[in-house]
Order: structure tokens, then C-alpha cells, then sequence
């Protein structure tokens, strides 16, 4: 079998289980079936097999199950987003058709990606400028005293979604010119092995723009984020655990001495260790979070069934439900299975990224794969992680399920990349 | 870079790992301790969400259901009791808020409807809501009505009724009765009025001296353990001298040498004194244990809510046992520290009217899920058989002539043989708040006597009048009701 009718096999539980879980939410809301959720279904493949007709023309040996598996969660947040609210939903699916517009764009505009590494410092500068954004007066918005949005007339989006591309093109395009060097270069410093400086700052910019999201935009999601694919690529590029080490001494230096001095970064977390001694107030929501997660079980209680507002108020009972603590109510209505299952799909989503990164035959190619896929796996942990209290919580989305404009566009943009690479990699491959 | 690469997807899977863990212990391992902490009202808001079954009277009258609010996610279903104050006692309440009591506590598995791992998915298969089941009581709505009524008129005190063949419990009836529909609004209020203590379940949790009503027990174990026969007599004078104090019949009247029919019709205190004498201690209690004393009463209700009697030592905070010290002679005529609840004394009346067989009293009668399928019928079940039916036969004898000729002739049924006992216990002044008439009014008894149908205490506290004024009239008034809808 061809890796494109793979590609279409593995579409049609998608379909199936779109068409299901919206058959469930029905079920539940309104007591009755309504062939309304065979029309959703019957929209959502008509969309994918359209992509995947798209894929056939232009990338045909590009991976086969990326597709599937980001439509699978990309069905899942539709759904878990139409049992929060139905115009929800509605937003939902538009940027979905926006974002898979942007995906074709993408792929249409860039396949000869080479072109990227030419105009890196100006993508790098976009990358930065993007994250300054919500700072600027006029443009930026404030949310939950972290300043993660921008607002340009009726366009409102996060910029950190995209900037995050930005910032791992540049430095998948830097590192693989300099990565010789830093191997070369470095030096043993009292038993520690120690990049060269000259090749480091362009590296230390980057740093420096985590500690700036820290503190001046408040987003320590995104800058967990950033910093985590920073060092997974200086890893994989220079294979020096040691320099993972170092970056990772700054991060947590700066990290400490931000969280000892900025009340924002202070408070998250002391929510994060002790939440009880908040449960009123900026503890509500990881205690809620948690709660609804027990309140799942194993099986959990079914689509639709669980509370997410107090009953007979508008109150939340699970704060930012659409957005930050969507994992929670995976668990408390699909349960712990229901959960895995969405942990092992982001799981295989990063698996066939590495395998791209692994197949892909440039340094930068391989560089790129591996920062995307990173970025994306690490994004996914840090919300999940969040969201159990692994980590403290920060307002970072999950990937194709969240509710969130930016978060699907700017996570398309990725995976036409990601395919982008696997094409030509799996072309190569093919013809000897 | 291939070996980093790979290195890399090794942290990424042990990252994931660790998601899949902590989800695992929250949703799972640890679930059961979140849902009990403080925090957590989610426990509370779902319970709001199940549609409780309804309880219902024998003839179908609703006194319990669940009325919906709001809709959608914000459905939320309140307890709602059409028959007010009726039915406060022994039904209690059910609100999220203020907690549960009673019935309603009892049979909350029922009414919630139970809940497995497995039936939960069935329901997500299905789609459908959680509902509970109704849950049918014996309670009969006349009996209840004028049980209560006739209380309001009389003083506070306590009525039960029970069916002493199968152990059915068609009133139970305690006055001051409160509206469990006011519940949310005035609980600590109600919890707070210490004189009329609406929310106390007077038939099971009030402990009053029984009187001369305990001398059915004495009665019993003399003719049960062969201490005496009906033909058996003893020398009963005015004033016996027990413990170094005298022991009086009223007004010191002195009767001679006279048999059980006698003593049981004119309650004759010095009789039964020495009867308990010669019963002894021993036997005494082993036929109080027999009749349900120093134990919970059988009924479905929280454990919580149902007092034992016996002779209560309120010093050690203990029933005492036969080792105790203990004046028997005075027990015997219901005097001494004994207590009893009138839940008690009624089954005392019951296992003598069903030929000695204790049954278990029991208010629900069936289980009946929403598709109107019954689940689960109450199977009369019996307790204990303290006296044999002769004995039992015996007495009933003797308590006839109690209401024909003796001391207890208002609650005498027009052509209703009726058999029965009174009570007259004085209750110390400070309990009755300084009254210095201050008597517990008792009548226990059964109709009709040759073929029960009904076996009834009643109780008045802290009034001036005796068993007879005030208590048998409420045991007619009863029993009429229920022989008239048989």
C-alpha cells in the first residue's frame, strides 16, 4: 500500500469517532439523536479527505499517519469543545479550515524549505518581535496578569504560537552551521566542558528571551517551552549532554531568582506546592482541575456528563475548561483511558517527528524535525503536566484540542513543515 | 545526531510516562481521598443532580420527591414534602446542604439508585440520567394524621403503630413535629429550641420511664419461666418496705392475696414488686434482652437515631446488665433508672399480640424502580420469640381486663375487644421545666385482642393527667383509624 492510501485508511475511524463522540454530546443535551451529528461527521471528512487529495498532488511520500493522528486529536478537541459550547465549536472549526488553509499555503509557498535558513536572523527577529508584541501599548492584552495576546482591530492571537516556530527554525538554521564549531571549540573548565563564547551568543539571546517571557510577558509556559527545545536541539546537535547541563543551570538560576523576586512567577509557584492553603482563591482552579480528574475514574462519566459550571450558575467549576484544563475534563468524562489514549496520540505524533528527524538526510532538515517535534511534544507536556500538578500551571494550550484560534493555525504551520521534510527525506529514501 | 535524536524521543516517552502516572493517581489511586476533602463540592453538586426517587405513604400519597431546578448542565433536583410536618418524623429530610436524617438516610442507596463501575458505562451507552427508585412505605396516611393530631392536642410526646404480624409500621408519630421543607432555611434554628426539640425523633430516641406499662415485661417472665401460673397468688398490702424505702400501691390500698387478672387490672404495685423479686434479676433481664431492651431496635433507621432501653445509669453513661447493682423490685413496676423509647414499648405490645413472636419493625415496604419494576419487597422477618404463645395468650387475658375493668377503660373500642396496659411514671420537675405535675402518660395495647390487627404505644411527657386520660384515648383514636381502613 502506497503511504497515501495509508493515509486515507487511517482516516476513516477518525471520521467514525468524530461522528460518534458528536452523536454522544447530542445524545446527552438534547435527549435524542439529530442527524446534525452525522452532518458535522460527514463536514469534518469531507475537509480531511480534501487535505489528504492535497497531500496525494503535492507531498506524496511525505509520512502517512502524521495526518491522521493530528486530525484524530483535531476531531477531539472539536468535539470536547462543542460539549463546552456550541459557538465555541463553531470558532473552532472555522480556524480549523483557516489553519488547514495556512497548511496548504505553507507546503504550496515553502517546498523548497531551504529558503528559510537564508532569511533566519530575519525570522529570529520576527520570532522576538512577535513575543514583545503584547507588551506594546495599543496592541498587547493582559489575561490572567500574564500578557499573552495581541489584539489588531478584530484580529485577536497569541503570538507566542507562532513565535515558536520562528525562534526553532533559527536556531535548527544556526546550529547547523555552527554546530562544528561548538564541538571543536569547547573547552574543559575545571572538569566542565564549556562552549565556546563567540559561537554562544546568538544562544544566549534566546535565553535571554525566555527569562524576558518569564518576567515581562508573565508566560511561563511559553518560556518552559522555548527553553526545553533550545536545549533538546543544542543536544542534538552537538550530542554534549554537558551544554544541557549548563543551559539548564541558567534556566533554573534565573528561574529561582525570578520566582524569589517577581510575585507573579512567586505565586504560581506556591499555588503549584501548596494548593490547599489557596483553595478559595489562586488555587481554585489546578484543585478544581484535580478534582475533575477524580471525579473521572478509570472509564470516566461519558460525554457530557461531567459539571463544569456550579449548577444553576454560571459560575466555573473547572476554570478555563475550553482552554487550560481541557486535560482534565478528558479525564473526568472519557476517564483514565480516555486519557492515555490522547497521551498516546501526541506520543505517536512525536514518534513520527523524531522518524522524519531520523530520515531526513541535511543537517538542517534534521534540526528542524527534531526542534518541531519538540516544541510541540514539550507544549503538550507542560499544559498536561500543568494540569496534574507535575509542573505549575501555566496558560500554555494542548495542541489541536484547546480551544484557541492561534494554537490550531500556528500547530498547522508545524505540520506542514514537519511533512515538508518527510517528503523530500522519504523521496530520497525511495530512490536510491 | 541519529543516537540523539533517539535519546531525545527516550526523555520525551519517559515525560509522557510520568503525565500518564500522575493522571493515573489523581483519577484513580487517589480519587476516593479528593472527593472527600473539603475543597471539593463536586461530590455535593452531582448528588444534586440525581433525580431521588420519591417515598411514598401504603395508599400511594406522596410525602417525598425530588423537584427539578433549572436545565441542561444546570439541572439540579430539590427535595420536596407535599404533606408538610406529617411525615418530619420518621421520614427526615435530604438536602445537599444540610445533610440527611431518618428515612431518608436510611434508604439512601435505594433513593440515589446504585452506582457500579460497570453500570455507569452502561449508562453512558445509553445515554440516559441517573434516577433513584421510589421507595413505598407501610406508613398509613389516616393513622399518621390522627396520631399527630391527637399529639398536638395532648403535649408532646411519641406514637407508634405497628402491625404486629409482620412487624409493619403504619404510624410513628412524634410531636413537636417540625416541616422538613423548612429545612434549608431554619435548621440551626430548629437544632437550637431546646424545649420542643422538633428534629428529635421522640418514638425512637425518647427515653422515658415506662411506668406501670413495664409491668407486661414482669408479667411476662413470671408466666414465661414458670415463676407463677395465672392461677399463681400473692399477698399484696398497701405499702411493702424495698431497699430500706417504702414501696406504695396508689393511695396505699391494700388487695389481699390476689392472682395475675387482678394485679395487671389495678396495676397493684406491691404484686409485681414481689413478683420481680421472685423472677430475679437474672431472669428479668434475660427476658427484657428477649424483647428487643439493651439493644437498637431492628427498624430501618441510621443506627444514630434509635436509642436502646434499659436500666440506664446516667452517671457511668451505660446500660447496666444483671451483675449490676440493681433494684429489681423496682424495675419490675417500670420504676428505678429504667428508660425506654415507645418504639420499644410498642414491640413489647407486638410480640404479645402475635402469639410471643417478636417481628422486626420495618417502615418501607418495597422498592419500586422508575420503569415501575419492583425491586426488592420487605419479607417480614422475625426478631425473637421471648414468651411462648400460651404465655402470651395468658396475658393478653389480663391486659383485657385492663381496659374493660381496670385502670385503662378509655381506650376501650365499642365491640372491639381491646387488651392493653397504662402508665403513670413521675418524671422529675426539672425535666418538665419546674411543672410540679409532672408525669410521663403511657398506654401500650393491642385491638382487636382475640385477632390483632394493631399494636400501639403512646406517650404523653411532662403532663399533669395519667395513662388513662391522656394516652389511652390517643391508642383508640389509632387504632380505630386503622381497623376502620382494614
Amino acid at each position: 500500500m502506497t503511504a497515501r492510501n495509508r493515509e486515507l485508511m487511517a482516516l476513516v475511524p477518525v471520521a467514525v469517532l468524530l461522528t460518534a463522540g458528536f452523536a454522544a454530546v447530542f445524545a446527552q443535551d438534547h435527549a435524542q439523536l439529530d442527524n446534525a451529528s452525522l452532518i458535522y461527521g460527514a463536514y469534518f471528512l469531507a475537509i480531511c479527505l480534501a487535505t489528504h487529495a492535497y497531500l496525494r498532488i503535492r507531498l506524496p511520500h511525505a509520512d502517512p499517519y502524521l495526518f491522521p493522528l493530528v486530525s484524530l486529536l483535531t476531531a477531539f478537541g472539536l468535539v470536547m469543545v462543542y460539549r463546552i459550547d456550541a459557538t465555541l465549536a463553531r470558532d473552532q472549526a472555522n480556524w480549523f479550515v483557516l489553519g488547514l488553509v495556512l497548511f496548504a499555503l505553507t507546503i504550496h509557498f515553502l517546498r523548497d524549505y531551504d529558503v528559510l535558513e537564508r532569511y533566519r536572523y530575519t525570522i529570529a527577529a520576527v520570532g522576538l518581535l512577535l513575543l514583545l508584541a503584547p507588551r506594546l501599548p495599543g496592541i498587547g492584552q493582559q489575561v490572567n496578569g500574564a500578557y499573552l495576546g495581541v489584539k489588531l482591530g478584530p484580529l485577536a492571537f497569541q503570538p507566542a504560537e507562532f513565535s515558536k516556530i520562528c525562534i526553532v527554525v533559527f536556531l535548527a538554521s544556526y546550529l547547523r552551521e555552527h554546530r562544528e564549531v561548538l564541538i571543536v571549540g569547547a573547552r574543559r573548565v575545571l572538569g566542565v566542558t564549556i562552549p565556546p563564547l563567540k559561537h554562544l551568543g546568538p544562544m544566549l539571546v534566546v535565553w535571554g528571551a525566555s527569562m524576558f517571557m518569564l518576567v515581562f510577558i508573565r508566560d511561563l509556559g511559553s518560556s518552559l517551552m522555548f527553553f526545553a527545545a533550545f536545549l533538546a536541539l543544542i543536544y542534538v546537535a552537538t550530542g554534549r549532554l554537558s551544554f544541557v547541563v549548563i543551559g539548564m543551570a541558567m534556566f533554573l538560576l534565573g528561574a529561582w531568582f525570578f520566582a524569589s523576586t517577581v510575585p507573579h512567577v512567586h505565586d504560581r509557584v506556591e499555588v503549584w506546592l501548596n494548593p490547599y492553603e489557596h483553595a478559595k482563591g489562586s488555587g481554585y482552579q489546578i484543585l478544581q482541575s484535580i478534582f475533575a480528574q477524580a471525579d473521572g475514574g478509570l472509564f470516566g462519566k461519558g460525554f457530557g456528563q461531567a459539571l463544569i459550571t456550579i449548577p444553576g450558575t454560571h459560575a466555573a467549576l473547572l476554570p478555563a475548561a475550553q482552554t487550560d484544563t481541557i486535560y482534565a475534563l478528558i479525564v473526568n468524562e472519557l476517564g483514565l483511558f480516555g486519557a492515555c489514549a490522547v497521551v498516546l496520540i501526541y506520543l505517536l505524533i512525536a514518534a513520527r517527528g523524531f522518524k522524519i528527524a531520523l530520515l531526513a538526510d541535511d543537517g538542517f532538515s534534521k534540526l528542524l524535525a527534531t526542534g518541531l517535534t519538540a516544541v510541540f511534544a514539550i507544549q503538550a507536556f507542560v499544559i498536561i503536566g500543568g494540569v496534574t500538578r507535575v509542573i505549575p500551571l501555566t496558560g500554555v494550550t494542548l495542541p489541536f484540542i484547546s480551544y484557541g484560534g492561534s494554537s490550531i493555525v500556528a500547530n498547522f504551520v508545524l505540520l506542514a513543515l514537519l511533512l515538508l521534510i518527510s517528503d523530500r527525506a522519504r523521496r530520497e529514501a525511495e530512490v536510491p | 545526531m541519529n543516537r540523539q535524536i533517539i535519546k531525545l524521543f527516550g526523555l520525551i516517552v519517559a515525560l509522557f510516562a510520568v503525565l500518564v502516572g500522575f493522571t493515573s493517581y489523581w483519577s484513580v489511586f487517589d480519587a476516593k481521598a479528593l472527593k472527600e476533602k473539603n475543597a471539593n463540592t463536586r461530590p455535593l453538586f452531582e448528588q444534586q443532580q440525581i433525580k431521588r426517587g420519591r417515598i411514598l405513604a401504603a395508599d400511594g400519597t406522596v410525602i417525598a420527591r425530588s423537584l427539578p431546578k433549572g436545565h441542561g448542565a444546570g439541572l439540579r433536583y430539590v427535595r420536596h414534602y407535599p404533606q408538610g410536618s406529617l411525615y418530619g418524623h420518621p421520614i427526615g429530610y435530604s438536602f445537599v446542604e444540610q445533610g440527611d436524617s431518618e428515612f431518608e438516610q436510611f434508604h439512601n442507596d435505594e433513593l440515589v439508585g446504585e452506582e457500579s463501575e460497570l453500570g455507569s458505562i452502561l449508562d453512558q451507552l445509553g445515554g440516559g440520567t441517573k434516577e433513584g427508585n421510589d421507595v413505598v412505605t407501610n406508613l398509613d396516611p389516616a393513622a399518621q394524621r390522627v396520631a399527630l393530631e391527637d399529639l398536638e392536642s395532648a403535649g408532646f410526646g411519641a406514637v407508634v403503630a405497628i402491625e404486629p404480624q409482620s412487624g409493619r409500621v403504619l404510624a410513628m408519630a412524634s410531636n413537636a413535629p417540625y416541616d422538613p421543607n423548612r429545612i434549608p432555611y431554619e435548621l440551626s434554628k430548629l437544632n437550637a429550641n431546646e424545649t420542643e426539640t422538633p428534629l428529635f425523633n421522640r418514638a425512637t430516641q425518647g427515653q422515658y420511664p415506662p411506668g406501670s406499662t413495664f409491668k407486661v415485661v414482669t408479667a411476662a417472665a413470671g408466666l414465661d419461666s414458670g415463676t407463677i401460673t395465672p392461677e399463681t397468688t400473692i399477698d399484696a398490702p398497701g405499702s411493702l418496705e424495698v431497699e430500706g424505702a417504702p414501696l406504695n400501691n396508689d393511695f396505699e390500698q391494700s388487695f389481699g392475696p390476689i392472682s395475675l387478672d387482678t394485679a395487671l387490672t389495678f396495676s397493684v404495685n406491691t404484686w409485681f414488686a414481689q413478683l420481680g423479686e421472685q423472677v430475679g434479676e437474672q431472669t428479668l433481664f434475660e427476658y427484657m434482652d428477649r424483647f428487643g431492651f439493651n439493644s437498637r431496635p431492628a427498624i430501618d433507621l441510621p443506627e444514630d437515631q434509635v436509642y436502646k432501653s434499659g436500666v440506664y445509669d446516667y452517671g457511668e453513661e451505660k446500660l447496666l446488665g444483671p451483675g449490676d447493682p440493681v433494684d429489681v423490685a423496682r424495675v419490675a413496676i417500670g420504676q428505678e433508672r429504667l428508660t425506654v423509647t415507645p418504639l420499644q414499648m410498642a414491640e413489647v405490645a407486638a410480640a404479645v399480640a402475635n402469639k410471643g413472636k417478636l417481628m422486626k419493625p420495618q417502615i418501607w415496604s418495597r422498592v419500586v424502580e422508575p420503569d415501575g419494576h419492583v425491586a426488592k419487597t420487605m419479607e417480614p422477618s422475625e426478631y425473637s420469640q421471648p414468651i411462648s404463645a400460651e404465655t402470651a395468650e395468658e396475658l393478653t387475658t389480663a391486659m383485657e381486663g385492663v381496659v374493660s375493668a381496670g385502670t385503662g377503660t378509655n381506650a376501650a373500642i365499642s365491640s372491639v375487644p381491646v387488651a392493653g396496659k397504662t402508665g403513670t411514671a413521675e418524671t422529675p420537675s426539672e425535666t418538665c421545666g419546674g411543672s410540679s405535675e409532672a408525669n410521663q402518660a403511657w398506654f401500650i395495647g393491642f385491638a382487636p385482642a382475640d385477632e390483632p390487627k394493631i399494636a400501639i404505644a403512646a406517650t404523653v411527657e411532662c403532663t399533669p393527667q395519667f395513662g388513662n386520660d391522656v394516652a389511652a384515648p390517643i391508642f383508640r383514636d389509632v387504632a380505630e383509624t386503622v381497623l376502620a381502613g382494614e
